[in-house]
């Protein structure tokens, strides 16, 4: 499973989301692998999930992935569970929702 | 790179009062440009990313992540901050208003990652949120924000 994060660098938001998203799925023991990507050239890159600031949710739409859309970035708990909810819906084998 | 050889002293400043997210870039730019941190057109570069891709640099509730690209005239990375004594509206659909500026300069992609980290980890963390908003003035801000990352 490839998880990106999203910013519009590559190097700074996606980034500090990238390293919450690895301490949780180490914690929870779920092997995946994390990539920040940037706005100007993710498009051509494959991911089953993407999480990105609330904010850029319209440059994701119609991305073919499950996306999830975080408002605190900072939010442990909020990405925690949305991304594990991601996880869980995707291994159910039913992408393409917005979370 | 540690979060507190990150940070540039002299662009920190506590409570100020700008009167919209241009001029709290323009403030954080003109103070890492001064401390030869920057070039001084990096400013303008990250304004243009904020006018390019939208207000998302606004992370948290009340807290801003300014940058621009290593190439748009970074010298060192760099770290500044400045906290608002009226909060400041950027235009996030859930985060505004902004009281805490953070504006950083990264040299390439990789050497500030770990102060970044160490960074996120404090932001989500209260009692930094609280002594950031609670320090009333430059010295007592910086302060607190050395002794809580060398902590």
């Amino acid at each position: 499973m490839i998880i990106a994060t999203l910013c519009g660098m590559g190097f700074g938001t996606s980034m500090m989301l990238k390293l919450f998203i690895d301490d949780i799925l180490k914690a929870e023991n779920i092997k995946a692998e994390t990539t920040p990507w940037d706005l100007g050239s993710f498009k051509g890159n494959k991911a089953d999930i993407v999480v990105a600031p609330v904010d850029m949710e319209p440059h994701l739409r119609d991305y073919p992935a499950k996306i999830v859309l975080v408002k605190n970035l900072v939010d442990k708990g909020e990405i925690k569970e949305k991304i594990l909810r991601a996880i869980d819906e995707l291994s159910h084998a039913e992408g393409g929702k917005t979370i | 790179m540690d979060l507190y050889e990150l940070l540039v002293p002299e662009a920190i400043q506590a409570k100020q009062e700008l009167a919209d997210r241009t001029a709290v870039i323009q403030r954080a730019g003109e103070l890492l440009a001064a401390a030869g941190a920057i070039e001084p057109g990096y400013a303008s570069a990250m304004q243009r990313v904020m006018d390019e891709l939208g207000p998302y640099c606004v992370i948290a509730p009340g807290i801003a992540l300014l940058h621009a690209r290593p190439e748009d005239g970074v010298l060192r990375s760099c770290l500044g901050l400045i906290t608002l004594k009226t909060p400041v509206v950027f235009g996030h659909s859930t985060n505004d208003p902004v009281d805490l500026a953070f504006a950083l300069g990264a040299l390439d992609k990789q050497s500030h990652i770990r102060a970044l980290a160490q960074l996120a980890e404090y932001l989500s963390q209260e009692g930094f949120l609280c002594g950031l908003r609670e320090a009333a003035t430059t010295d007592v801000l910086k302060e607190f924000i050395y002794s809580y990352s060398r902590a």
